[in-house]
């Protein structure tokens, strides 16, 4: 595709793509430091994961300033129109994930305080899964790369099928020995929040398809999640 | 266990992607009745080729925008419609222009009622040297449409009123029309034009010589006339395309590129030349 004859058109869009691909960087560091911090019952790096959270969201209110400035002062169209929307789409899901590492980092520091449990191990597979598929909704980001977005909306009922799995585990485990309740609860919040951050890069990998297509990627979204409605 | 780590800037590749394949028509309006239409229609002036096999329909009650580079044949092709390219020396038009189902360029039709049916608003407005009055009366009074001066009076008025200037003017009809602001002008013109109860109202470049605020006022009333008329606008303007027309035709190097809803064709339009010209990658 040709340039814009108005050079500064460009450079402008591709600052807002920067932003949003930086501010993806953030929020992958942020899920997988969380899952480090409780893997490794690692206070500190839960502490800082907590503490770095503010830079997502000034990320993302950076993103939402470029693309109103845009807006305004372009008019884009077409593809660049969908280039502004799609950048302000995603910050929006980035940020949400943000929150979501940001609340799996608060919760290791209360598991930290109990007597480890084995299934903490279950929570960190099922969280190496959603960190993957977000790293893979960002590289098709980056590259506008619309099988690779394809190929991670289809691969959504894997994360839920783990989270099913894992309910199930967590369950069982609390009727075997109640002291452990405490810290299963808190485990079960952590894979729902694994579960919705691997929503959110499916999410991500729709407006990639409205992005490089134009067109919504179809009505159904693949779910697998039995036991939560949200 | 260890997770990758994450931290490594992504490099974002160039904004470039794929042309999207071309897909079914989509966008074009359904259910408006066709008030024109065009088939295989070529101009030459001389020996240069202007036009080059454009066809395509026109719905009625709706704004229909022609965008494309200068020189792209819009303003030629908006020019068959009144037959207005008849007055140039060397022009020829060949192909079909219907208007409601009958044969504009048919031996039996005279180009000058044609263009009292088929009326055009230009881009410089040209209001006769005439009061306000006889500006808007001078048609319906050559073509015997008043029987009384009362009958006249309300022709003016409604006329006026149809084109938003009533109000401004209705104490000074008899002052000249050239005395008048360029948008209040061009809203004179307007009503000159409406004054003979047209099917089709051409324009070209309307609003190129106004300021904004005048720009908005005739986009206001070309708002409220489409629900009457058939309107046809080149503009310059995308931003005007986008904001007026419910129909889009881009045209380039005398082809018609690509037609479609006003609402498609910016937001996703099938032609990377479409693309190019309205997101400002042309040249």
């Amino acid at each position: 595709m040709a340039e814009h004859t108005v050079k500064a058109f460009t450079e402008e869009l591709d600052a807002l793509t920067q932003e949003v691909a930086r501010m993806g960087g953030l929020a992958e560091t942020a899920v997988n430091d969380s899952l480090s911090a409780v893997g490794r019952r690692d206070t500190q790096l839960a502490q800082s994961v907590i503490e770095r959270d503010a830079k997502i969201d000034h990320a993302q209110r950076e993103v939402e300033r470029r693309a109103i400035k845009l807006f305004a002062l372009r008019q884009p169209m077409a593809s660049d129109l969908r280039v502004v929307l799609t950048a302000w789409r995603i910050a929006g899901e980035l940020e949400r994930v943000g929150d979501l590492a940001k609340n799996i980092a608060k919760r290791t520091l209360i598991l930290n305080q109990a007597e480890p449990i084995q299934l903490t191990r279950s929570a960190e597979r099922m969280g190496k899964i959603a960190a993957a598929h977000l790293k893979q909704v960002l590289d098709a980001y980056a590259n506008k790369d619309l099988q690779a977005a394809i190929n991670v909306w289809n691969g959504d009922d894997n994360i839920d099928a783990h989270y099913n799995s894992l309910f199930r585990e967590l369950l069982t485990y609390m009727i075997e020995d109640p002291r452990t309740i405490s810290s299963c609860a808190h485990l079960l919040f952590i894979a729902k929040n694994l579960e919705r951050i691997g929503d959110h890069g499916t999410n991500i990998a729709e407006y990639i398809h409205f992005l490089v297509t134009g067109e919504e990627i179809a009505t159904q979204r693949p779910r697998a999640d039995a036991e939560a409605s949200d | 266990m260890e997770f990758s780590s994450a931290g490594a800037e992504r490099a974002m590749t160039s904004l470039s992607m794929t042309a999207p394949t071309v897909r079914a028509a989509a966008g074009e309006l359904t259910g408006a009745p066709v008030k024109i239409n065009a088939r295989d229609v070529n101009v030459f002036y001389g020996e240069k080729q202007a036009l080059h096999d454009v066809s395509i329909d026109i719905p009625d009650r709706a704004v229909t925008a022609f965008i494309g580079p200068s020189g792209c044949g819009k303003t030629t092709f908006l020019r068959c419609f009144n037959r207005m390219n008849d007055l140039i020396e060397n022009a020829r038009v060949s192909g079909s222009i219907q208007i409601e189902g009958k044969d504009a360029y048919a031996k039996t039709v005279d180009p000058v009622v044609l263009r009292t049916r088929v009326g055009m608003v230009f881009q410089k407005p040209n209001p006769f040297p005439k009061s306000i009055y006889d500006n808007v009366a001078y048609g319906p009074r050559i073509h015997g449409m008043a029987k009384s001066k009362t009958d006249m009076d309300q022709i003016v008025e409604r006329s006026l009123r149809r084109a938003g200037l009533w109000e401004e003017v209705k104490d000074r009809l008899a002052q000249p029309g050239t005395g008048l602001s360029g948008g209040q002008q061009q809203r004179l013109v307007i009503a000159r034009t409406v004054a003979v109860n047209p099917d089709v109202i051409l324009m070209d470049e309307p609003c190129s010589a106004l300021d904004p605020i005048a720009t908005a006022k005739i986009e206001e009333l070309i708002d409220e006339l489409r629900a009457n008329y058939c309107i046809v606008i080149v503009t310059h303007s995308m931003a005007q395309a986008a904001r007026v027309s419910q129909k889009t035709a881009f045209f380039h190097l005398g082809k018609l590129v690509e037609t479609g809803a006003t609402e498609e064709i910016f937001t996703n339009p099938r032609d990377t030349r479409t693309q190019d010209y309205i997101t400002g990658r042309f040249g």
